[in-house]
């Protein structure tokens, strides 16, 4: 894990180090000022030398300034590099995200990446910053502490053998005992967390059966053993403080004790004690702060693994296959044609069930293809394998003759256009979504891809047109524009094949006819392939694939599938019903 | 329906940083939170001035220590004089434990209560609140916002009082020792106010700053991850990269700029402390030459060592409080947000009808219900609904139902067809008055809607969505969610009724198999099967069935269909369907186009009509 995390560091060592000596050389400065107050009472005070005085105080306000200085050096030095740490791995993992397949990203959830890069690296820099600040300056305050006590009087410090380890056992006992407890606090929390999230996914179902008083029974019982547990965990927490003041002040005591009849018998001098008193207080927060510390990289450790997991993911399809073409350049599809050799698939290799099985299938360069079947059925998994999104288990997809990985990732997707089930437009405007198809495309050809989408039509009842600002996930336009905007989106790319995955769902009938048939005149010598619910979408396909439980059960026509298939049948017949009239 | 599962939003850790817009208000309304602890909040202000006067008093008695003890050599003095102290140091921690564990109990149970009434107050809230919202949004209420509020009345609610107590005691003090060294004291504490003042001023900006650029870099990360399959299949990575770094950097520079004041004020404030103790060290070292007060001093710099802790904490604590009461706020603002209005009077009652068919009221399960009007009359519950010129839109000024009537007569099968957007689901929802309509009138065995109490209303009427949902809990917890006090028979009674007794007894666990995650492991016709089976367990007159079998595939049609018709027997039933093998029994066909009805009839006078369902039919007629 720390070989993962501290490379990201490393650029900012020197700044680390100077930090650190700072933090260090800061502590040491304090420490020495009420070293030089005993003087001012013992030698200068008891001699009655004002002289003496100022020269001692002048000397304190030195160290206050030079350890002013170091501070103000450690506050920088901590902050560039605990900022600059927190960049650097951002970066490296948002980059390394980058590489993950879709199988990788699936591991990990969306979520769960987005948490990762952010609540979880931006606990890591503050760690990192305060550790910097605080770590060094603890274990440097509580030594250097000790050792000027021990010089004032070796005799006297014979009650830290008693006081520390005192301290020391209260401590971990309060950080063994509370430790469950707060874990048993977050267990509760999220119990409370999922009774919320689930009233709000179906709030309909507790509006409909008026499940109000039954949410609130199930919400107040959570809530009470939240409640209790917090009560319990904080409730432990608060005895901490006065334990440890107890114990500072029971060694300020002794201290006195001991002390007093030693500054009677003249062994130590009352200034001296004085000064004890001061450490004594120092020692016993520098503790404290340790105790503090450990709370806080307990949860840093998690961060850490939780960021260490997601750089040491090996993304699950690389370019390693590639070949290099006639020209030297990484090899391009010759043509759109496609072909699936005995192709078996599954997303979860230890599950015993294919989600596509043994498919076998060609479809010639620059055909329409439908493809149809229930939910589960494999028509999306099957239409993933061709621009690699995911990786055959077994046998080969062909794209152009040649199989898919020995193309660069890169120039496959180039060939290959999908428009995915659940897309996304980015913020911005139209304009800047529509050119992740072809960065180069000129207005004319923006237009053209819009026509061919029947985006066109909004389009110019929008005032601004292209340049319409989005929003933030395209907020600001209707479902079916945004499947619109994509599929233009995707056709400016001029793939070879193009690949559209229930893209018209939110599309009225007689506009996702007119698609089509743009695509007809557009993307002639491109292969089609369209995932659809409605029968009608696929009717006039060259081809059409009827899927059921990972297979292809029936290919052909339309006119071949109303003869042969009963499952074609069934499907068309339902959908003649009032289907159709189902925009 | 993901949206719970988001991770912080654009404003992403350390977010609640939002200058809150009414903090009087807000503070208002916490202070009526705890109200109800007006004991406890009395005993912890005694505990705290108690324990605050302990520590302040404690230090002082150094001064008598050392003077009258110690230099003189009086041993039993010094012992008395340390059990006094001993006594005092006691007293001030047991106070100061006392203090925290009521605070404790206070805020925790504060915060409960806080969250009750949030999450209760929200179970009154219309569905149009929920349509605007984000689950992810709401769901940052509880966790963050809470967080937020429980945490400043945990610690920094007390120590802001007790920080307070101890500054002006200290002063006191102080005063008492020695004017002239409190002068110097003074003199530092203006410096040291400047410079809290100066590096606050500035390091608010910057923290500003940074917010902001951590929001950018945030709500990037968020928009690119979530959209991180689009950028593989458009090979966007390279451009995904570059309009990362440059926020990454900007949020690097601003969050370095912000740090590096943030913690100049620690070293600055500590070593400035340290002049103070310098300054009054030799002060204090010239006047003791005189006085020959060695004690005095020993108190004094005690004192000063204590005097800027408060100031330091007092500006740490000021932030979470800040950041508190914003988040107080922002739940105030859901709990303040109208609720479902229902004025309705009109309650559903258990009736028995005797031989002359005179209703009257009874308590024992039966399978006849009324309408308990206030006066104390009943209307049998017949299914009668109507829809009287009824204009709605979600929002007023986009209507989505022109003029719509209709009617169902009791026990009728009507069905709806029509293209999404049509306005089918509005009619349903209409039904149960999820919204209010903006004109006409919808009645309900000849009662407006309005007048009845939605409460009856939605308990007379099951609905089986096409989004199943299931919460944790056991397979028969979620059929009995349909009538929380169905026996085990009744709740197996239902699944056979719906066809999911089969599929059941296959769990592993039969009925009290556990499901998680929104049942999960099911597949989507289990889930819709388990739904049909809740509301045959809810047994209510009337049933809508809003597109129930649309995400389901044929052969799992087939198997629900069974199970759906069974449960359709003998009830009046709202239909919106794909299919016209449903559709085609109904007695009533409503075919919807726009918001407006366009055609309706039974299917026989539909196909006299020769219009759209005729159209739609004789294509079917081809085919078979």
């Amino acid at each position: 894990m720390r070989n993962k995390l501290w490379p990201h560091a490393r650029p900012y060592a020197l700044w680390i180090l100077a930090g650190v000596a700072c933090s260090a050389m800061e502590a040491v400065f304090e420490l020495l000022i009420p070293l030089v107050m005993s003087d001012i009472v013992d030698v200068g005070i008891a001699n009655g030398d004002q002289s003496y005085i100022l020269r001692k105080g002048a000397l304190m306000i030195v160290l206050a300034v030079a350890s002013l200085c170091f501070g103000l050096g450690a506050a920088v030095t901590s902050s560039v590099a605990g900022m600059g740490f927190g960049a650097n791995l951002r970066r490296a993992e948002y980059d390394h995200i980058q590489t993950f397949a879709f199988s990788n990203i699936e591991r990990f959830s969306t979520a769960s990446l987005v948490t990762r890069l952010t609540n979880d690296v931006h606990n890591l820099q503050m760690s990192l910053m305060m550790s910097m600040r605080l770590m060094v300056r603890a274990p440097v305050m509580l030594v250097s502490a000790l050792f000027f006590s021990i010089r004032i009087s070796y005799r006297l410090s014979n009650i830290f053998l008693v006081a520390l380890p005192l301290l020391l056992a209260v401590v971990s006992f309060l950080l063994v005992t509370t430790g469950p407890l707060f874990r048993s606090l977050q267990e509760k929390t999220d119990a409370l967390n999922l009774v919320v999230q689930e009233n709000l996914a179906g709030i309909r179902v507790v509006k409909s059966f008026v499940r109000g008083d039954h949410e609130r029974e199930k919400f107040a019982e959570r809530n009470n053993d939240l409640k209790d547990t917090s009560l319990r965990a904080f409730g432990k927490v608060v005895i901490n403080m006065p334990i440890m003041m107890l114990i500072v002040y029971g060694t300020i005591i002794a201290v006195m004790w001991f002390g007093g009849q030693m500054v009677y018998a003249g062994t130590l001098e009352a200034g001296k004690l004085i000064t004890y008193f001061t450490y004594i207080t120092q020692i016993m927060m520098s503790l404290m702060m340790v105790s503090m510390i450990f709370m806080m990289l307990t949860r840093t450790v998690a961060c850490a693994k939780r960021v260490a997991e997601v750089l040491s993911e090996t993304p699950a399809i690389t370019d390693g296959g590639a070949e290099t073409g006639a020209d030297g350049l990484p090899a391009e599809p010759a043509d759109g044609s496609i072909d699936f050799d005995h192709v078996s698939f599954k997303y979860n290799t230890e599950s015993s069930e294919w989600i596509l099985e043994d498919v076998s299938l060609h479809i010639p360069s620059g055909s329409t293809v439908g493809i149809l079947g229930g939910t589960g059925s494999g028509k999306t998994s099957l239409v993933s394998l061709i621009p690699r999104l995911y990786e055959a288990d077994r046998g080969t997809v062909l794209v152009g003759g040649r199989p898919v990985n020995t193309y660069t990732m890169e120039r496959l997707r180039e060939s290959v256009s999908m428009v995915l089930q659940k897309n996304t437009l980015f913020t911005g405007t139209i304009r800047e979504n529509l050119l992740w198809g072809n960065p180069q495309a000129t207005e004319e050809e923006l237009w053209a891809a819009c026509r061919a989408a029947c985006a066109d039509e909004f389009l110019e009842r929008m005032p601004e047109g292209l340049d319409t600002d989005l929003g933030q996930g395209g907020v600001n336009v209707s479902g079916g524009q945004k499947q619109r905007l994509c599929i233009a989106r995707a056709i400016l790319k001029q793939p070879k094949v193009l690949i559209l995955d229930d893209s018209t769902s939110a599309v009225d009938t007689a506009t996702d006819a007119k698609i089509r048939a743009a695509f007809a005149t557009e993307l002639k010598d491109a292969t089609k392939l369209i995932i659809a619910q409605r029968v009608t979408s696929v009717q006039e396909a060259d081809l059409i694939l009827v899927m059921d439980g990972g297979k292809i059960v029936a290919r052909g026509t339309h006119a071949e599938l109303m003869k042969t298939c009963s499952i074609y049948q069934e499907v068309y017949q339902s959908q003649q019903e009032g289907g159709s009239m189902d925009g | 329906m993901a949206k719970h599962e988001h991770g912080p939003g654009p404003h992403g850790p350390g977010g609640g940083f939002r200058k809150p817009k009414n903090i009087r208000g807000t503070l208002g309304k916490l202070m009526r939170y705890l109200g109800r602890y007006k004991l406890h909040l009395a005993l912890v202000a005694a505990l705290l001035i108690v324990s605050s006067a302990c520590t302040v008093g404690g230090s002082y008695l150094i001064r008598p220590l050392i003077n009258d003890y110690i230099l003189p050599g009086d041993f039993p003095g010094l012992a008395r004089m340390l059990a006094v102290m001993a006594l005092v140091y006691v007293l001030g921690a047991v106070c100061s434990f006392g203090y925290s564990r009521i605070m404790v109990h206070i805020s925790q149970t504060t915060v409960a209560n806080i969250r009750a009434d949030l999450f209760s107050r929200m179970q009154d809230l219309p569905l149009k609140f929920f349509d605007t919202h984000t689950h992810g949004e709401l769901m940052s209420r509880y966790t963050n916002d809470i967080e937020t509020v429980s945490e400043a009345l945990n610690n920094s609610f007390g120590s802001l009082i007790s920080c307070t107590l101890t500054f002006t005691g200290t002063i006191l003090m102080m005063l008492v020792l020695s004017p002239v060294l409190t002068l110097v004291t003074f003199a530092t504490l203006v410096v040291m106010l400047l410079v809290v003042k100066t590096i606050g001023s500035r390091s608010r900006r910057y923290f500003a700053d940074q917010q902001k650029a951590l929001g950018e870099v945030n709500g990037y990360i968020e928009e690119m991850i979530e959209g991180q399959k689009v950028i593989k299949v458009f090979n966007h990575e390279g451009a995904a990269r570059e309009g990362f770094r440059k926020r990454n950097e900007a949020y690097r520079d601003a969050a370095t700029r912000a740090q590096v004041f943030a913690g100049m004020m620690m070293p600055a404030m500590g070593n400035l402390n340290y002049i103070n103790y310098a300054v009054t060290c030799c002060v204090g070292g010239l006047l003791a030459i005189r006085t020959g007060d060695l004690g005095g001093l020993a108190a004094f710099l005690q004192y000063s060592r204590q005097v800027g802790q408060p100031i330091t904490q007092i500006s740490q604590q000021v932030n979470t409080l800040l950041s508190a009461v914003a988040g107080a706020e922002r739940i105030f603002e859901i709990m303040e947000a109208p609720t479902e209005t229902d004025e309705g009077k009109i309650r559903l009652v258990r009736a028995a009808e005797d031989e002359t068919g005179t209703l009257t009221r009874v308590h024992q399960d039966t399978n006849t219900w009324a309408w308990l009007k206030p006066d104390g009359t009943l209307v049998p519950l017949r299914g009668d609904v109507r829809f009287d010129h009824v204009v709605f839109g979600y929002d007023e000024d986009r209507t989505i139902l022109h003029d719509v009537s209709l009617f169902a007569k009791p026990g009728q099968k009507i069905a709806f067809v029509g293209s999404t957007g049509a306005g089918k689901t509005t009619i349903t929802s209409l039904i149960n008055r999820f919204y209010e309509i903006q004109g006409g009138t919808i009645t309900y065995d000849g009662l407006d809607v309005k007048d009845i109490a939605k409460e009856s209303l939605r308990r007379s009427l099951g609905v089986v969505l096409q989004d199943t949902h299931l919460f944790t809990g056991t397979v028969a917890d979620n059929i009995r969610y349909g009538r929380l006090d169905a026996t085990d028979e009744e709740v197996e009674a239902a699944a056979r009724l719906a066809g999911a007794d089969g599929f059941i007894r296959h769990l592993p666990q039969g009925y009290k198999t556990v499901l998680s995650g929104d049942g999960g492991s099911l597949s989507q016709g289990e889930r819709q099967l388990l739904n049909i089976a809740r509301a045959a367990c809810a047994n209510p007159p009337v049933l809508i069935l809003d597109e129930a079998t649309s995400s389901i595939d044929t052969r799992t049609e087939t198997l629900i269909e069974k199970g759906m018709d069974r449960l359709m027997a003998g009830r009046t039933v709202f239909v919106i369907a794909h299919r016209l093998s449903t559709v085609r029994n109904a007695k009533a066909i409503m075919v919807l186009e726009q918001g407006e009805i366009i055609e309706r009839g039974d299917h026989s006078d539909l196909l006299s009509q020769k219009g759209r369902y005729y159209q739609l039919y004789t294509g079917l007629a081809e085919l078979a």
